[in-house]
């Protein structure tokens, strides 16, 4: 208690409220039960004081008239905006019995949760939904296009993810012994402008350029870093796997890689048959040999050498495989076939992308990209960090294993200053993104089989736990194999911010029977539910944070209302709708989740944030050397060899393209030049706003005040030869439909394309259809099409698509 | 006799990303309603030879920064610079900042009203 009769709570950030993956330490000063001010917390080794707009504007959040501050019932017709206040038991009650009926009726599989991004959500939507016996928890943009087709695509390759090195892994950050800063660093296709950097701190990078650490940015747009950086390579949107190709192509035949790690470290000497194109298997060679082990070519003693991926190790320890070469193998079976090297099948692609090719395909010149490459290489240690642009592309998965690639290759693999893998804090999984499970799962094998898409797209069936989503929307309307009945949606925003083709999401919410949201806020998504629940922000609740280091505590600071915090919500409904769930109180199940830190959750409350120590498998470097990633604890990765590989044994038996490459995405002026007539500007979205995480925070007048307007930037030639002024209306329009923006001129797009910024509704107009917070008015996302995700059911078209423009007539400029 | 305007705001603008942060941080403390407040941020885009840009953005103290007198009084520093997502404002008196100055190209000094 200070002078001012206030107190403070020291809590951490995650989602409602600043809306963002969260992790930075906040000081909450609370006065007769409410927020008067908030500020960085100096001691935390995360944000070290600082803090960001959104969530220094949480005085004018957590109080805000338009807070939802009780559960209501809607009265009227969906969409009518008629709601009934109602108490928690009436709505608890309700929900119950309707989501039973669905479950007695149709199966359990018939209710689909859908949820936001990054959001201290996952773990207790899938408590809920896992409780209730569903499987489909839905991320709601096509091909689940953020993030986690990223981590998916690494895990494929590396069994680990691996994030860009700012000793975050170190009470101390920068000043720890162990680190290093990168002498280079690659932002691909990232703005640091709106500090959401999947979990890590953006401006992180601007402590590193400080010290020293050069800048690569590929990026169409001109950025800040771009401007800063050594090499701009503005690129043609969507043809980023054509440069991480470039990159490598200079990269190994100017033999700038890292031969130890090649050769100790990846699947480069495997042997791949050249009748079938496949794996050399060890089964192909004996009859009791194992289909998981593979061969390499002994060069010493003229013979095949067997890898045992169980082993992570060769048969004969003394052999030494060749990397690269052609030989005739003797099969089973005893047909002669010619086999060569994975490494030699990975340099056939990579030769495939001579820099002219890849200037023309991706617009950079040749000698930039030979410039970038060869500083990337040449520069020890260096990293690289990634945006949602790498996921927003059908084809992502070659191309981000590509970019692993150029790490893996250089060496920069899990040393200070590199990539360096990313795990949860002492191994303590409440939010299972893809490549790992929790103590909150199914309770059996079985209940995962109706997972909508699972059996289509192995990444979903082998690590990523949630349902296809484009499949979903589509058996929303066929209700095959099975009718989906009920939707969930929890502090999500599928008309408004994730969802691609947004009237079809309408039409399929209208045509559901049950719908629940929870949200802090109406939204136009929330005018299509049965019951709405008022949900608590960060500074509501208690909860944890694991993702990834340290872990964290979130401490109740206050309550608002009747507003509750999602995972008190869930766990309510979650004992209803599994009598035998294990739990108590939710502070039995933190204890639980958390045992593998060795402290309960009061435990950690008391000290805040913990690092894992040195020698723990979430405790950096040079893991896959020291036995700490494998459960095993044999040195190596968790990848099915056990090896970083290079050529991808699943997606081999996924029958998907093993090695990276390009694909050209389906709308662009190449891959439809028929359309490039009509619509020849190339449209990308998701421009960020520093005020803004997606959706939300429209409402809020401190922050709506630096971006009041739906803007897209264009260059300003463009706009002159439009007819289009700085500031003026006009609309973006393409085949699917059109959205009208307010024209920013400016120089830091390229004449050819325009950048439109994403999530815009307003809160401030007639919630009732057919207005509905006017979000037809500006959402891009009605140009955007479902059902273009990627082979592999992730990845989809967001940031390159094709549009015309045209300035608003007066009329519809003062129009709502 | 104390000087009138002794202290001041040193603003690295080669760092400053354009977070806003000065900005609401400001609005906060002083509880400014929207459309005022005691710092604004402009983004200036320059044209270069060779077809470049150089992206820039600029905190400018309004005629209602006060300096955080409340706050400085304290030996605390002032919202928008403790708050700084890049770092790149100090607050300090007027001579050692414009010392500092000499060491560091693309800076700016504030002596705000």
């Amino acid at each position: 208690m200070n002078n001012q009769g206030s107190h403070i709570v020291k809590t951490t950030t995650w989602s409602p409220g600043p809306g963002c993956h969260g992790g930075c330490g906040v000081l909450a000063h609370i006065k007769d039960g409410k927020l008067v001010k908030i500020e960085g917390d100096p001691d935390h080794p995360m944000n070290q004081g600082r803090l960001c707009a959104r969530a220094l504007a949480m005085t004018q959040y957590v109080d805000h008239p338009d807070r939802l501050r009780y559960p209501v019932k809607r009265t009227g017709k969906r969409g009518e905006g008629k709601w009934l206040r109602i108490t928690w038991a009436e709505a608890f009650d309700l929900i119950e019995e309707k989501m039973n009926t669905i479950r007695e009726e149709h199966g359990p599989e018939s209710m689909v949760f859908n949820v936001g991004t990054g959001r201290d959500i996952y773990a207790w939507i899938c408590m809920l939904a896992y409780a209730y016996g569903s499987p489909n928890v839905m991320f709601g943009l096509s091909g689940q296009a953020c993030y986690g087709p990223r981590l998916s695509a690494v895990i494929t390759v590396q069994g680990d993810f691996a994030v860009f090195d700012a000793a975050q892994w170190f009470p101390d950050r920068y000043m720890d012994p162990r680190y290093t800063p990168p002498e280079c660093m690659i932002i691909w296709g990232y703005n640091i402008h709106a500090t959401c950097p999947d979990n890590q701190f953006g401006h992180w990078i601007v402590d590193l350029m400080k010290k020293g650490t050069k800048i690569i940015c590929i990026d169409p747009r001109l950025s800040w870093f771009a401007s800063r950086s050594k090499h701009h390579l503005r690129l043609r949107p969507g043809t980023d796997s054509a440069l991480v190709m470039g990159f490598l192509n200079v990269i190994i035949n100017q033999d700038l890689h890292d031969k130890k790690f090649l050769e100790r470290w990846t699947n480069g000497a495997h042997l791949i048959r050249e009748d079938t194109g496949k794996l050399l298997r060890e089964d192909d060679l004996t009859d009791t040999g194992s289909h998981g082990n593979f061969a390499a070519w002994d060069a010493e003693n003229d013979r095949t050498v067997i890898w045992e991926s169980a082993d992570v190790a060769y048969r004969d320890s003394q052999a030494s495989p060749a990397l690269s070469g052609q030989w005739e193998v003797v099969l089973t079976n005893g047909d002669t076939v010619r086999c060569h090297t994975a490494w030699d099948e990975f340099c056939r692609e990579v030769d495939t992308y001579p820099l002219d090719r890849v200037e023309a395909i991706t617009g950079v010149p040749a000698k930039n990209i030979r410039a970038a490459a060869e500083l990337y290489a040449k520069s020890k240690p260096a990293s690289i960090h990634w945006g949602v642009a790498v996921d927003m592309t059908p084809a992502l998965t070659p191309l981000v294993t590509g970019i692993t690639a150029l790490w893996a290759l250089t060496g920069n693999l899990d040393i200070p200053g590199g990539n360096v893998f990313a795990r949860f804090a002492f191994d303590v999984v409440s939010y299972a993104l893809p490549g790992t499970t929790g103590p909150i799962r199914l309770k059996t094998k079985e209940m995962d089989k109706p997972r909508i898409g699972a059996d289509r797209f192995m990444p979903l069936n082998k690590f990523y736990w949630r349902c296809q989503t484009d499949v979903t929307l589509d058996q929303i309307f066929t209700e095959k194999p099975y009718p989906i009945k009920g939707m969930w949606i929890q502090t999500a925003g599928i008309m408004q911010g994730l969802g691609m083709d947004p009237k079809r999401w309408k039409k399929a919410l209208e045509k559901l029977d049950f719908v629940v949201a929870v949200d802090l806020f109406h939204t136009p998504t929330t005018q299509y539910a049965d019951v709405v629940l008022p949900a608590g922000t960060f500074l509501e609740k208690d909860s944890f944070r694991s993702w990834w280091v340290p872990l964290q505590s979130i401490n109740k600071a206050m309550t608002v209302d009747e507003c509750l915090p999602d995972v008190e919500i869930n766990f309510e409904l979650a004992k209803r709708f599994d009598p035998e769930y294990g739990y108590e109180t939710i502070y039995d199940l933190y204890d639980d989740i958390l045992k593998p830190s060795g402290m309960t959750f009061k435990e950690l409350q008391e000290k805040g944030w913990a690092y894992p120590p040195e020698g723990s498998s979430s405790c950096p470097y040079r893991r896959h050397e020291k036995g700490l990633l494998r459960p095993d604890k044999k040195p190596g990765f968790r990848t099915q060899t056990g090896l970083f590989e290079l050529y991808s044994t699943l997606r081999e038996e996924w029958d998907l393209e093993p090695v990276p490459h390009h694909e050209e995405p389906p709308f662009t002026p190449v891959s439809r030049p028929d359309l490039a007539k009509d619509y020849p500007l190339i449209l990308s979205t998701g421009r960020r706003s520093p005020a803004f995480f997606h959706s939300e925070h429209r409402n809020i007048p401190w922050l709506r005040e630096i971006d009041p307007d739906p803007l897209v930037e264009i260059h300003p030639d463009t706009a002159a030869s439009h007819g289009i002024g700085n500031g003026e209306w006009m609309w973006i329009e393409n085949w699917m439909g059109r959205a009208r923006y307010k024209a920013k001129l400016t120089p830091v797009v390229p004449e050819w394309m325009i950048m439109a910024s994403h999530g815009w509704w307003f809160p401030e107009k007639e919630a009732a259809e057919p207005s509905l917070y006017g979000v037809w008015e500006s959402n891009i996302n009605q140009l955007i099409p479902m059902n273009h995700h990627g082979k592999d059911g992730q990845g989809a078209p967001i940031k390159h698509s094709m549009c015309k423009i045209y300035k608003c007539s007066p009329e519809e400029v003062n129009h709502g | 006799m104390a000087k009138k305007h002794e202290f001041g705001l040193l603003i690295d603008y080669e760092y400053c990303t354009g977070c806003y942060t000065c900005q609401v941080a400001c609005a906060q403390e002083h509880g400014w309603p929207a459309g005022m407040g005691g710092i604004r941020v402009s983004e200036i885009v320059q044209k270069l030879p060779k077809g470049k840009y150089y992206l820039t953005y600029l905190p400018f103290p309004t005629e209602l920064c006060i300096l955080c007198k409340p706050r400085t009084k304290k030996g605390l520093e002032p919202a928008c610079v403790k708050h700084c997502m890049a770092g790149c404002m100090k607050y300090g008196p007027v001579e050692e900042l414009a010392k500092e100055m000499t060491k560091k190209a693309r800076t700016v000094l504030w002596v705000p009203r």
